[in-house]
């Protein structure tokens, strides 16, 4: 049911584990679905230098992590804000239509820990508030 | 490598069993219906393999009816009960852990104006003969309790609540899918008066089942239309499936107890070598291995989930399946681990693992390695996992 392409990143995941040292942590669950998701950022001068994951979840959520994290790196924080669970979904072309709900929380943990940065940094979100689900 | 481990889904048709259907796609392929030689010919193979049911399973040939497979025949003896009895009354006992082809089928008769009684199992999945009794009210007409449990292979105290059901004078119905082959089945013994089974089970072919009806129990037919079965069942029969189920369930019975002694001896050597080399595991369902499928063992693999274990044991060349909820695309993880009180967390990371015939203790040290190395990947990477001083545990 998955494709290629996900196959393929499901099977080696890139930017795996914790930043100890992180500016910005989030972790979203959906219970309902079974998956975890934690995103830790690094972030310097409003310019994300690195994102790693740790993922409990089926295949279609550990894909997408991996993804996310991997594209994340390198914006800037106003720009990981603006990334969907759609251009995810786009970049892994395609996930079978029951799992899409999982891609989301990608989405939702790159938001949650950019949240977490404001908080501790200080500064302001961007662009008020976030729907936003805390395990 | 292509390694099977998920028997319990589905068995591969043995080769004698298909070299038994072969003729009767090709050769005799007339309607077992028509009067003339085409027909009859047909007939006599039906015939026999109502009567290789018949002694697998200790009832008369006139009391098996031929399906289409085990949905069929379990929303057949329901629904063909209830409906039959409901002058008597309309209430039904069956158990929390059924196969969806019969919770499903209650569900359709409750919204019939019929009440269920979904029995509890304990931790191992049993249900309790006692709690069946109790249950049982003057309206009761049925009992439905699964002869084995597909996920979790607890083998039910059949006889016990056959009595019961008999003392009180009310149809017992059993799902004995997952059971054919594996358990020793007598519905004279055990007090059966209706039971289903489904040859893709058993090295059987597929799309073919049995329902067993005792005489003189009343049931409403299932398919309307011609007069086939005895006028109980319509459509034209399979000749070629029924004769492969019959041939399959003649080796199965044969065969039983050397295929289980030898399914038993790898799967008793999984278990032990996952407990001895995977830190925080637990096998789900019964712990007697007697009372318990020979070739199931279901694990739940605390701190991940089973969607993931499955589909990274899939990329190593080996076949389960996971109750998860993201495996099998609903929301919630497997009613029968949550029935069994496994926490809703280590639900989701749960998988089944089935041996059949074909297995091979390589292929067992082969699953336990590559196993331990999956567990152990995806515990890494799990944000519920923190191995603390060579101590793991949730954080
Ligand atoms: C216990 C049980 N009952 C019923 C069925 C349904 O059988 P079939 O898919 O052949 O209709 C199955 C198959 O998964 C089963 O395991
Ligand atoms: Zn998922």
């Amino acid at each position: 049911m998955y494709n290629q392409k996900v196959m393929d990143i499901f099977a080696n995941p890139q930017h795996m584990g914790f930043i100890e040292d992180n500016d910005g942590v989030g972790k979203v669950g959906n219970a309902a679905c079974g998956d975890i998701m934690e995103i830790s950022l690094k972030i310097k001068d409003n310019v994300i230098t690195d994102a790693k994951f740790r993922t409990f979840g089926c295949a279609a959520a550990i894909a997408t992590s991996s993804v996310a994290t991997g594209m994340v790196i390198g914006m800037t924080v106003d720009e990981a804000l603006k990334l969907t669970n759609a251009k995810v979904v786009e970049y892994l072309e395609g996930l079978p239509p029951q799992k899409i709900h999982c891609s989301v929380l990608a989405e939702e943990a790159i938001k949650a820990a950019i949240e977490n940065y404001y908080e501790r940094s200080g500064k302001k979100p961007a662009d008020g508030d976030k729907e936003i689900k805390y395990v | 490598m292509r390694i099977y481990l998920d028997n319990s889904a589905t068995t591969y048709t043995d080769p004698e069993v298909l070299q038994a259907m072969l003729p009767y796609f090709t050769e005799v392929y007339g309607n077992g219906s028509s009067q003339h030689f085409f027909g009859r010919e047909a007939l006599v193979a039906i015939d026999k393999a109502r009567e290789q049911v018949a002694a697998a399973i200790n009832c008369r040939p006139n009391e098996v009816y031929f399906t289409s497979g085990g949905t069929e025949s379990d929303n057949w003896a329901i629904k063909g009960i209830a409906r039959a009895h409901s002058k008597k009354g309309k209430h039904i006992i069956t158990s929390k852990i059924e196969h969806p082809a019969v919770i499903k089928t209650c569900e359709t008769l409750e919204r019939e104006g019929f009440e269920v009684t979904y029995l509890d199992v304990d931790s191992e999945g049993f249900v309790d003969p006692g709690a069946v009794e109790a249950a049982i009210r003057p309206d009761t007409t049925l009992i439905s309790i699964m002869t084995a449990n597909n996920e979790i292979g607890t083998i039910q105290p059949v006889r016990e609540i056959g009595a019961i059901a008999r003392a009180h004078k009310i149809v017992f119905h059993t799902d004995a899918v997952q059971a054919i082959g594996n358990v020793d089945i007598d519905v004279v013994r055990d007090n059966i008066d209706l039971l289903s089974m489904s040859a893709h089970k058993f090295y059987g072919p597929k799309g073919v089942g049995v329902l067993y009806k005792r005489n003189g129990v009343k049931a409403e037919r299932f398919m309307d239309g011609g007069e086939q079965e005895r006028n109980m069942r319509a459509s034209t029969l399979n000749t070629p499936g029924i004769v492969g189920l019959g041939k399959a369930i003649e080796l199965a019975v044969r065969d039983r107890e050397a295929n289980n002694a030898r399914i038993r001896e790898l799967r008793d050597a999984f278990v032990a070598k996952v407990n001895a080399s995977i830190p925080d595991v637990k096998l789900n369902g019964a712990l007697d291995f007697d009372r318990r499928l020979p070739g199931n063992a279901n694990y739940s693999f605390k701190y991940i989930e089973g969607e993931s274990i499955l589909m990274r044991l899939d990329l190593a060349g080996i076949a389960v399946s996971s109750g998860s909820a993201c495996s099998s695309g609903s929301l919630e993880p497997s009613y029968v681990l949550l029935s069994i009180g496994v926490p809703i967390e280590m639900a989701h990371g749960s998988i089944r693992f089935s041996f059949g015939k074909s297995n091979t203790m390589q292929e067992v040290d082969y699953t336990v390695d590559k196993l331990q190395k999956t567990v152990e990947f995806l515990r890494e990477l799990s944000p519920l996992f923190k191995n603390v001083q060579g101590e793991q545990r949730y954080v």
